[in-house]
């Protein structure tokens, strides 16, 4: 007989169940969870899944693993009894505010106390209320709505091999927090969003940018660009129940333009341009053995994570900018010189599956002055909104076109929106050739949800080694194994987002896996529809190059389409007050007192100038800060003044330094060069 | 069952955290005969196949670890620990790893948790530890008094051991007691002992002279038991058919000046500042339990919050994810038990009975003890206290803030309360 358990009565055959609330749930019982997903580990504690084992009493069926002859009962009166006390308690632990929360009618506490027949709280409010982290472009955290299932600091730890959140504190005092308490644009985060992907309540949410581009819509004196990304397209037909991409994008299109949009283009060209761009450079790299693996460089959370922990890696990163940031780049500089426009009066937003393109739309790398390329990033949940707030029925609209040269795409441009599309897009280019009428290859290996997938392909009489990872965790695997000299490839693409952009932060919830799925197959499909599927047959960016861009990888296209990185690895902002400061100018003297340069001395030769500044009287004049690395541990103890380090500055010389530079400096005359590093 | 499991690498572990307010019994043994438990462990690791041991042992008890190391120095020099002990195959290898002061890391899964470096927090079971423990290998734990009482059964043999004690629990048991008795500390007693026995002779009866009301026994997560539980013989069966447990063997015997209500907050009050946060019922449960507690002490409890309180902890104590949240609720299970009366005194008398609780307490001065002096009237904070030098003063009862400063000061005794 086949080993089966028996739930409420029913016999259900296990299978390879792989705990006995999964089996529950295949039996068509919702049984409610904050804490449960499947692609996490089991952590056990909302306690809202619990049911009663004969002979074992109440358990949580998602840590419990089902076993031949167990009888189940998932809804006796103590079960439903401690569930609805859960929830109460919860409830009378949580900052309401239903109505004018972000997650009102998304929120599963409100949803499950609704189910479970919570109505009332019979306990005393509590009126601490926690400050709110809203100090980052992307994501907010309200700690007062958190209901501390963990789902975000398994999500950070697990999939995003990152960790900046995780619970602090005892008792009622226990917070999910960044490290010592602090916001998260002071800790690692890389503005992934997959957090807000799974918190159940409203404590983790996307930072909307809606009412800058409504007052942006609202100035005349405005040109409002829209670009959308490719896998924006999949959400909103899964969103409105449409079943084709590109019908989802043509009644987006119609949107757009009635909420206000003068311009509606599509990432997807971009797409293309950097496929072309990239895959230039990487041609130049392969015949060199020069920087290999080249790294996809789209993903801005991805290229932060790099800066952050793998900085050795950065010169291998592809300098090609994200398609986001060409388009802007492209859309400041030539949509103003068609239009006769100044740069500051076109408004770029972006519509986007992602939280960190908002961050990536701010990095000071991509703007001119203090005009940003982009101005504006929507996350999908935000356009669905806009859409909403306008009045428009989507799915009745009409679909429209986009608007040209820049709303024109081949299929290797809305296939970026999944892993392994950019992969796809470089192959189909590489391994065309020029040659009219050369057909596009499909490449299936590198396709589908798998977290790290590898795959072979003939390019001329070399093998291209390549892979293509997932989830920031896959890539740190990757990159240890690169390191360490176990694994060798040629070009790696890597998303930060499980299953790609499809399955972003910024997208509408449920963004679990089978909706990243969906969103996948649909993006494919849009692909099949394209006429071209090879980026560098799109006519318009051959356009683009003979009229603006000159050749892939040329100078213009240089200034304009590439970046460059900078290396994350040191904290930031964390110099310590030594002096206080005046308001009238004063010379910035920063000494280091990291591991190297406080072995040699360093503490010594702060404190010496410090008594020397005093004694000669221009304390005031100097603002003294011990630093924590100037990233020059070769020549330690190093001192920074103003802008320039200067190295060696051992306690022994301290007095030579300080009548040699900073007496000059703080009288302000030049510096004596020779001690420079 | 760890000795079943095929596993390249088993690990034993010690657990002596021992966190219970009052409790020292395993402080005694690491720091009065901490071979013993080396003994323990050893046996132990050859018994399993394991060659890897850690004491868990908390930092507060610095002459413990002192003694352990110098312990475990001497039985490596001995050649008793270490690689190929005594010249055979077996190797056994003890490290020191201390706690950071959270009680809950005496939960075993947690302290699994700590010992491998992080935050410590209980983990759902199945896997238990015998399955997937430390490192996610098959790891035995066991208690510093377990694992010190191993030596002396194999060197007396288990019928020895069974000759203490009762037939289901068998050997002896320390007990630290404390609290409202003649002789505090830590006894050693057969299983099966009575109560009546433990208190009043080992622990020379009520030291104040006062009557015996109540002993709360197996530490702030355990029970409350009664003047008619006295003949309860103190084993684990007994014990758990009155819903109490033997615990860490801590007993705080009560006479009856305490207030059984704030009995209950005081443990409460424990309970939640040391809970983990993990798991709903216990985080919120418990912080909820204190906080209806603190209303009916501070006299503004309803017979709704009675109620609520009690299906709040029934709550708890069923669906709590480990050991320490099932048995959270139990000081006030237990007393809700056997004193609901006084929790209803607070209610709807607006009394405490015993006289405990400040908030219910209201002073006055007998005025004919009253000299006049005034000293009351001085050091009042917030100047209640009203009357003429050498005539009897008065207390304004709407202004005292029942600090009882006038009590304290008064030279005549002539402030009742």
């Amino acid at each position: 007989m086949q080993p089966s358990v028996t739930i409420d009565g029913v016999r259900v055959p296990i299978n390879d169940a792989r705990n006995l609330l999964e089996l529950i749930r295949e039996t068509g019982i919702e049984l409610p969870t904050f804490c449960y997903h499947s692609e996490l580990s089991v952590y056990g504690a909302c306690r809202m899944c619990i049911a009663e084992i004969e002979g074992r009493g109440i358990q949580p069926t998602c840590s419990t693993p089902p076993e031949d002859g167990m009888v189940v009962h998932t809804h006796t009166e103590q079960v439903m009894r401690i569930r609805r006390m859960a929830l109460e308690l919860l409830l009378a632990n949580h900052h309401g505010n239903c109505q004018t929360c972000e997650k009102n009618t998304r929120c599963r506490l409100q949803e499950l106390a609704q189910r479970l027949g919570v109505q009332t709280v019979r306990f005393e409010e509590s009126d601490d209320v926690l400050p709110i982290d809203n100090f980052n472009h992307s994501l907010v955290r309200d700690p007062n709505k958190c209901i501390l299932c963990g789902d975000c600091v398994r999500m950070c730890k697990e999939v995003q091999g990152i960790g900046v959140l995780d619970f602090a504190g005892r008792g009622s005092g226990v917070r999910v927090t960044p490290a010592f308490g602090k916001n998260l644009n002071q800790v690692e985060c890389v503005y992934c969003g997959q957090c807000v992907s799974v918190c159940p309540t409203g404590a983790l949410t996307v930072k909307s940018q809606a009412d800058e581009v409504w007052t942006a819509i609202y100035d005349p004196n405005k040109i409002v660009v829209v670009q959308i990304a490719p896998a924006v397209r999949s959400a909103i037909a899964l969103e409105y129940g449409i079943t084709s991409g590109e019908q989802a994008l043509g009644k987006t299109v119609t949107a757009l333009r009635r909420i206000g949009f003068d311009k509606v283009y599509d990432t997807s060209f971009t797409a293309d341009l950097t496929t072309v761009e990239e895959t230039t450079e990487f041609l130049g790299r392969f015949a060199e053995g020069k920087h290999l693996p080249q790294f996809t460089s789209c993903c801005p959370a991805w290229v932060k994570f790099a800066e952050q922990f793998y900085p050795d890696f950065l010169p291998n990163l592809s300098s090609c900018k994200s398609p986001q940031q060409m388009f802007g780049s492209l859309a400041k500089k030539y949509l103003a010189e068609q239009m006769g426009a100044e740069r500051e009066s076109i408004y770029v937003v972006s519509v986007m599956p992602c939280t960190a393109k908002k961050f990536e739309a701010k990095r000071p790398e991509f703007r001119v002055g203090d005009n940003p390329d982009v101005d504006a990033v929507l996350s999908s949940q935000e356009l669905i909104r806009m859409i909403g707030e306008a009045g428009l029925k989507l799915a009745e609209l009409p679909p429209d076109s986009m608007d040209l040269p820049f709303g024109f795409k081949t299929g290797a441009g809305v296939i970026f929106g999944a892993s392994g599309g950019v992969a796809e897009a470089v192959l189909r280019m590489a391994s065309a050739g020029s040659g009219p009428g050369a057909q596009a290859t499909e490449f299936h290996e590198v396709r589908g949800m798998e977290g790290i997938k590898e795959a072979y392909v003939q390019l001329g009489e070399k093998t291209l080694r390549l892979a293509v990872v997932n989830g920031l965790s896959n890539a740190r695997e990757v990159l240890d194994k690169l390191q360490s000299g176990e694994a060798e490839y040629d070009i790696v693409e890597v998303m930060a987002c499980r299953g790609g952009c499809v399955g972003g932060g910024g997208q509408p919830l449920p963004n679990d896996m089978p909706a990243r799925e969906a969103r996948k197959a649909l993006l494919y499909e849009a692909d099949a529809v394209q006429p071209l599927h090879n980026a560098a047959e799109n006519p318009y960016i051959k356009e683009c190059y003979s009229t603006i861009l000159g050749k892939p990888n040329g100078t213009l296209a240089h200034k304009l389409l590439h970046t460059h990185f900078r290396s994350r690895r040191r904290i930031a902002g964390e110099e310590v007050e030594l002096s206080e400061s005046a308001p009238i100018e004063k010379i910035p003297v920063s000494v280091c007192v990291g591991t190297n340069c406080y072995l040699r001395g360093s503490y010594d030769t702060l404190s010496r100038l410090i008594d020397m500044a005093r004694t000669a009287g221009i304390a005031d004049k100097l603002d003294f800060k011990a630093t924590f690395c100037l990233e020059k541990c070769k020549a330690s103890p190093n001192v920074q003044v103003g802008a320039t380090v200067y190295g060696g500055v051992i306690p022994d010389k301290a007095e030579a330094f300080f009548n040699d530079t900073l007496l000059p400096a703080a009288k302000g005359e030049p510096a004596e060069e020779k001690a420079e590093v | 069952m760890t000795q079943r499991v095929q596993s390249s690498k088993k690990y034993i572990v010690c657990n002596a955290d021992e966190g219970d307010p009052g409790a020292f019994m395993d402080e005694s043994i690491m720091e009065g005969n901490p071979h013993a438990l080396l003994e323990g462990m050893l046996i132990a690791g050859y018994a399993v196949g394991s060659d890897e041991g850690y004491i868990y042992v908390r930092a507060e008890y610095p002459l413990a670890i002192q003694r352990l190391r110098t312990a475990i120095t001497q039985a490596e020099q001995a050649g008793l620990l270490g690689d190929n002990i005594l010249g055979g195959p077996f190797s056994f290898h003890i490290h020191i790893k201390e706690g950071a002061g959270a009680f809950v890391c005496g939960e075993e899964t947690a302290l699994i948790s700590s010992i491998e470096g992080q935050r410590g927090m209980p983990r759902p079971k199945p896997p238990f530890p015998a399955q997937a423990g430390l490192w996610g290998k098959p790891t035995v734990v066991n208690n510093v008094e377990t694992f010190a009482n191993v030596p002396r059964i194999l060197l007396n043999g288990a019928e020895w051991f069974r000759s203490f004690g009762t037939e289901n629990s068998p050997g002896t048991k320390v007990f630290a007691i404390t609290g409202a008795v003649a002789n505090t500390g830590l006894i050693e007693v057969p299983m099966g002992t009575k109560l009546r026995d433990v208190v009043f002779k080992i622990g020379g009866g009520i030291r104040t002279g006062k009557e015996f009301k109540a002993v709360q026994i197996g530490g702030p997560y355990g029970a409350c038991l009664t003047k008619d539980h006295l003949d309860l013989p103190l084993d684990y069966d007994s014990l758990k058919s009155v819903g109490a447990m033997v615990g860490s063997g801590g007993l705080v015997v009560m006479d009856e000046s305490t207030c059984m209500v704030e009995v209950a907050r005081f443990f409460m009050h424990f309970t939640q500042k040391e809970s983990c946060g993990k798991c709903v019922l216990c985080r919120e449960g418990t912080k909820r339990m204190l906080q209806i507690l603190e209303k009916i002490v501070g006299g503004r409890g309803t017979l709704d919050d009675l109620s609520l309180l009690e299906e709040v902890a029934v709550a708890v104590k069923d669906g709590s994810l480990c050991g320490l949240g099932k048995t959270a609720p139990n000081p006030v299970l237990s007393t809700l038990k056997h004193f609901r009366d006084e929790y209803l005194a607070h209610i709807v008398d607006g009394v405490c009975p015993a006289g405990e609780c400040e908030s219910f307490r209201s002073y006055s001065i007998i005025q004919e003890k009253c000299k006049g002096c005034g000293l009351c009237a001085r050091k009042c904070p917030v100047n209640a206290i009203s009357g003429e030098p050498k005539t009897p003063y008065i207390i304004d009862n709407r202004a005292c803030v029942k600090c009882g400063v006038c009590a304290e000061v008064c030279k005549f005794d002539a402030v009742a309360f």
